[in-house]
Parts: C-alpha cells; sequence; structure tokens
C-alpha cells in the first residue's frame, strides 16, 4: 500500500461540490505535484487531508510504520500528530514571535513533561527545554536560520517568511509535508532557493512531499508525478510530460476549442 | 540541582528585599492603616491582573467574566473560614476557593471558547451575571446583603506570599511549552492547530488557571475587607481588571504589575479631589492609550530591558 491513498473523497459546501469523489495515492519518497486552475478545489482537498474539514464522505488513510490509520474527521493537530505537516498559501506564521519560538511551538508535541512542571519547575523542565532548544537549533542549522534565531518572524523579508513556513512545518517530524504554493509572489532567485530547500528535505530527511503550485516551470522540473483538479474533479494525472500534453488539462487552462 | 542558579538567587533575593522594605515600612508607621488599604488593593489586584493577562493577554481570549471568578473564591474562602476561625482555615478557605473556580472555569470554559472576539466576551460576561445572581440568590451567601463578619486573616504577609506565588506560577508557565502553546493560539489559531497545539485543551488549561488565580484573590479579599456581596463582582469590577491589564499592556506581566500600582496609587491620590476624581482617572486613561496603544510594556517584559549586552538567551 501506498504511504498516503485517497478514495472517492467528497466535500460538499451545501449545494456545491468542493471536492468530487477525487482518488490519489502518494508513495513513500515521492514528491507529487497538484495543479489545476483557481477554485479547482485544490486548497479544500489539502484541507481535507490535514483535518481543518471534514470529508462529506470518502476516506484518507496513511500507512506509517505497517500500521494503517484513518485520518478523515481527525482534528488537525492529531493529523500532524499522525504525521502530516503543511504550510499555508497566505503566510500563518506566528508573526510577533522570535525564529526560534516558531520553530519551539511546532517541536510541541514531542515535550516530555506535564504542567505541573512548567509550574515549578522540576529537573525534568530544565533537561526538555534545553533538548528541544538543541533540536531547534540543529534544525536552524540545517536550514540556514541560525543566524535570524532571535528575529521577529514579522521582520523577515517574504522569501524567508515562506522558508521559516516551512522549516516549521519540519519541526513537526512529519511523514508527508504538504506545500501548499510554496512560490508564490516569489522572485526567481527566492524561488531558486525554494527549489534547493526542497530536495534539500528530501536527501536529508527522507521525506514524501506534495505541493500545490502555480508556478508551473518549477512543477514540471521537480514534481515526479502529477495530479490535476478540476472544477473539484481529478482530471488527469500521470508524469510532467504525460500531463502536458493531456487534452483535457489544456481544455481546463486554456479553454475548449470553439 | 537547578534550583539554586545564580538568576533565581538573584529573583530570590529581590522578592525578599522589596518584602523586607514594605514591612519596616508598616512596622515604623510611614505606611499607615489608610495607605495599607491602598497596599491591600494593589496586591488583590496584580493577582487579579495577571491572571487575567494569562487569559487575554497570552491565549488571546477575550474575557469579561473574571469578577465571577474572583467572587467564586471570595465565597468559597468566605464561608470555610467562618466555620472554622483560625489560620488554617483561611489557608484552606482560600485554596478551596481557587480551586471552585478553577473547576466553574473548566466548565464554562469547554462550551464558551470555541467562540471568539467578541463572541467569547459577551459569553463570559454572561456567565459572570449568571454567578453573581446564584450567589444573591443563595441562602448560605445571605443574597443581597451579603456576608458580614468574615475572619480577618489577609494581612500583608500572606498578600505578598500569595502575590509572588501567582506571578511566579503564570511566568513559569508562560515560558514553558504549554504556555508557548498558549501564545501560539493568540497568535494564529489556525497555524497553532496545523502545528500539533490541541487549542481546545490549552484556552481552557490557560482559563482555569487564570480562573484560579483570581480565586485566590477573591479568597484575599474576602478576608481583608471581612465584608463581601454579589454586587461588588459586577461588570465593573471585570472591567475594573481588563483596564490594568489593557493599560500595561496585553502580554506583560511586568506591565501588569506596574498598571495596577499606577491606578492604585492614582485612585489614592485622586480621592483629595472628589468632585473631578473620575473625571481625571478617565482622561489619563485616554491619554495613555491614545500615546500607548500597546499599554505601558506592549508585551515585553521589564526583565527585558536590562539584557541589552546578553544576546544569547539561556535556559538554566
Amino acid at each position: 500500500m501506498s504511504l498516503l491513498s485517497v478514495e472517492k473523497l467528497t466535500k460538499s459546501f451545501g449545494g456545491l461540490t468542493a471536492v468530487s469523489s477525487v482518488n490519489m495515492y502518494i508513495d513513500k519518497g515521492e514528491l507529487i505535484g497538484l495543479i489545476g486552475p483557481n477554485g479547482a478545489g485544490k486548497t479544500t482537498l489539502f484541507n481535507l487531508l490535514t483535518g481543518v474539514y471534514t470529508p462529506t464522505s470518502g476516506s484518507i488513510k496513511l500507512e506509517l510504520n505497517g500500521r494503517t490509520k484513518e485520518l478523515g474527521g481527525l482534528k488537525p493537530y492529531n493529523v500532524t500528530k499522525e504525521g502530516l505537516a503543511r504550510t499555508f498559501q497566505n503566510i500563518r506564521l506566528f508573526k510577533d514571535l522570535t525564529v526560534l519560538d516558531n520553530i519551539r511551538i511546532a517541536m510541541h508535541q514531542n515535550i516530555g513533561y506535564k504542567l505541573p512542571s512548567a509550574l515549578f519547575r522540576s529537573n525534568k523542565f530544565y533537561e526538555e527545554e534545553n533538548r528541544l532548544k538543541e533540536e531547534a537549533e540543529k534544525l536552524m542549522d540545517i536550514f540556514d536560520l541560525a543566524h535570524k534565531k532571535n528575529e521577529l518572524a514579522k521582520n523577515l523579508p517574504y522569501g524567508e517568511q515562506r522558508h521559516l513556513e516551512i522549516v516549521r512545518a519540519m519541526a513537526t517530524k512529519p511523514a508527508l509535508l504538504l506545500l501548499d504554493e510554496p512560490a508564490a509572489g516569489m522572485n526567481p532567485n527566492e524561488t531558486a532557493a525554494l527549489t534547493n530547500t526542497i530536495a534539500k528535505i528530501r536527501k536529508e530527511f527522507d521525506l514524501t512531499v506534495l505541493l500545490i503550485e502555480h508556478d508551473m516551470s518549477l512543477v514540471m522540473k521537480i514534481c515526479e508525478r502529477i495530479y490535476v483538479l478540476d472544477y473539484g474533479m481529478m482530471i488527469a494525472s500521470g508524469l510532467p510530460a504525460e500531463v502536458r500534453a493531456n487534452k483535457k488539462v489544456i481544455e481546463a487552462y486554456l479553454g475548449e476549442d470553439v | 540541582m537547578k534550583v539554586l542558579t545564580k538568576k533565581n538567587i538573584a529573583t530570590f533575593g529581590l522578592i525578599l528585599v522589596v518584602f523586607a522594605v514594605v514591612q519596616f515600612l508598616i512596622s515604623s508607621k510611614i505606611i499607615n492603616s489608610y495607605y495599607e488599604i491602598t497596599l491591600a488593593t494593589i496586591c488583590i489586584n496584580i493577582i487579579l491582573a495577571v491572571s487575567l493577562n494569562l487569559v487575554t493577554g497570552f491565549t488571546g481570549q477575550f474575557s469579561l467574566g473574571h469578577a465571577g471568578f474572583m467572587s467564586i473564591g471570595a465565597y468559597v474562602c468566605a464561608i470555610v473560614s467562618m466555620n472554622t476561625e483560625s489560620t488554617s482555615g483561611f489557608i484552606i478557605g482560600i485554596l478551596a476557593g481557587a480551586v471552585a473556580a478553577a473547576i466553574v472555569g473548566v466548565i464554562i470554559g469547554i462550551p464558551t471558547l470555541r467562540l471568539k472576539g467578541d463572541y467569547l466576551a459577551i459569553a463570559t460576561l454572561g456567565m459572570a451575571e449568571i454567578i453573581r445572581v446564584v450567589f444573591l440568590n443563595m441562602e448560605i451567601t445571605n443574597g443581597a446583603a451579603g456576608l458580614n463578619g468574615i475572619p480577618r486573616n489577609t494581612n500583608w504577609t500572606w498578600l505578598f506570599v500569595f502575590m509572588t506565588a501567582t506571578i511566579v506560577l503564570i511566568n513559569n508557565f508562560i515560558k514553558s511549552s504549554h504556555g508557548r502553546a498558549c501564545i501560539s493560539i493568540r497568535e494564529d489559531e489556525i497555524a497553532a492547530e496545523s502545528m500539533g497545539v490541541n487549542t481546545t485543551k490549552y484556552k481552557v488549561m490557560a482559563f482555569a488557571l487564570g480562573a484560579f488565580f483570581a480565586g485566590v484573590a477573591g479568597g484575599l479579599y474576602a478576608s481583608y475587607f471581612y465584608f463581601i456581596k454579589p454586587n461588588l463582582f459586577g461588570f465593573m469590577k471585570s472591567v475594573d481588571i481588563l483596564v490594568i491589564v489593557v493599560l500595561g499592556g496585553l502580554g506583560s506581566i511586568s506591565g501588569s504589575v506596574i498598571a495596577a500600582v499606577l491606578l492604585a496609587v492614582l485612585t489614592t491620590y485622586l480621592q483629595k479631589f472628589t468632585e473631578v476624581r473620575m473625571i481625571i482617572y478617565s482622561l489619563l486613561l485616554i491619554v495613555i492609550m491614545l500615546f500607548r496603544p500597546q499599554g505601558l510594556l506592549g508585551t515585553k517584559e521589564i526583565t527585558d530591558m536590562f539584557k541589552f549586552g546578553k544576546k544569547q538567551e539561556k535556559i538554566e
């Protein structure tokens, strides 16, 4: 079985079916692209996968370490616990906190002390806080953020804010990373830096990545397989070259022949 | 032993010095019994403001019902200490009141904390009113007449002990992983949830912790002024606490402390100008808010200002 398998996933808002009977699978280690025109339901699909929305019907199964878990209907923080992490289309950093704190918050789940330890500062508190800080610093070193660790997130340049969002998602120790338009609004230099980051993530963390993207050159260059959504339906999937030549995809983007 | 770090010893020393100085001023009658009331008000208001700051300033949940939790602490402490007139009765009363307030905090928090912003404010306001009306109609609380002749156990020592404990514990909470989870809810609830923070749990936790310390403040109040009635804990009391928190800075413990001291001193000083007292008070608030809309300290702590030299933050 694949790492993530989605079957007949549907989400309706009243009369509008935003995502309709979508099937997809992601194997371990793959880099998958999800594309589609504006309003096709890409972000809705992301929100379904990450627990922000509850599916109307269908299933989302995650297989990790020989264990299969149904993700549909779980709360976002439980989905994160199972090993899915995401970034947001419009950056959602903790703006008034430092880079270090942004990352430490994402590591919240693997903290090993309880409320009384926190209130009375037991030895366990100091041990765990130090371990957390070391881990956060290691992560910041890998992603070249160490020199900015005491900077407030809102004061970072745009490209670095997007970068920090990815690093923050990495801090939850995911098995599958979902990136929602990571290159949106970036200049070519920043996009190149992003491509490096994604390559680094896959090489050093053995991660599986699903990304939504409008920048076609980026998608075609780095994605191994591509899914195409239009009006909530999966209209095509396959290798970049196949998708590019697919008649339905061209119609969805450019309109039909008259 | 991690307890005996340099920083902790310095903090402890500072706490002792503050206590000793004020104790000396009281013993030598420089702070007379009139100003002692101001002193008690300051301590109680600090506990209230710091605990509300945890809910509103750090976790970002706008609450207008803090006086409700205070009244629970006040009544429980009053009833317990009236039945067992001793210092231990007083301590048990305060802790029982605080626990009762925290339990009510959890019960009320679970349904209301799914609301946001102004909706939550209205809900907490309603909750405080319900608590007030319940006390108004119960026999054991003596209804609108209130409870009189509560044994007076609160003195400067107890006020100081409870105030310091509140500040230290809430500060420890904020600077732990739990506290960071609460702050992340204030910053961006959706992102917090996606980063693995159980937002409901931490909102209720902050709410219950805030209620606990409001209960402590209520107990101290009842035992200091030996008379309580439901109307003392109305909407205006909640607003008074909120004013301190906003004035000091949402998200700054030391800001709340400074604002509580400042407002109490101001109120005491303005007693001389009976007719225009409230006008001056309100005008001052408006002026401060115009020039420091983020509050006196914003989200900074007073200790941050002595940190210019050392950039490296250490966890000792």
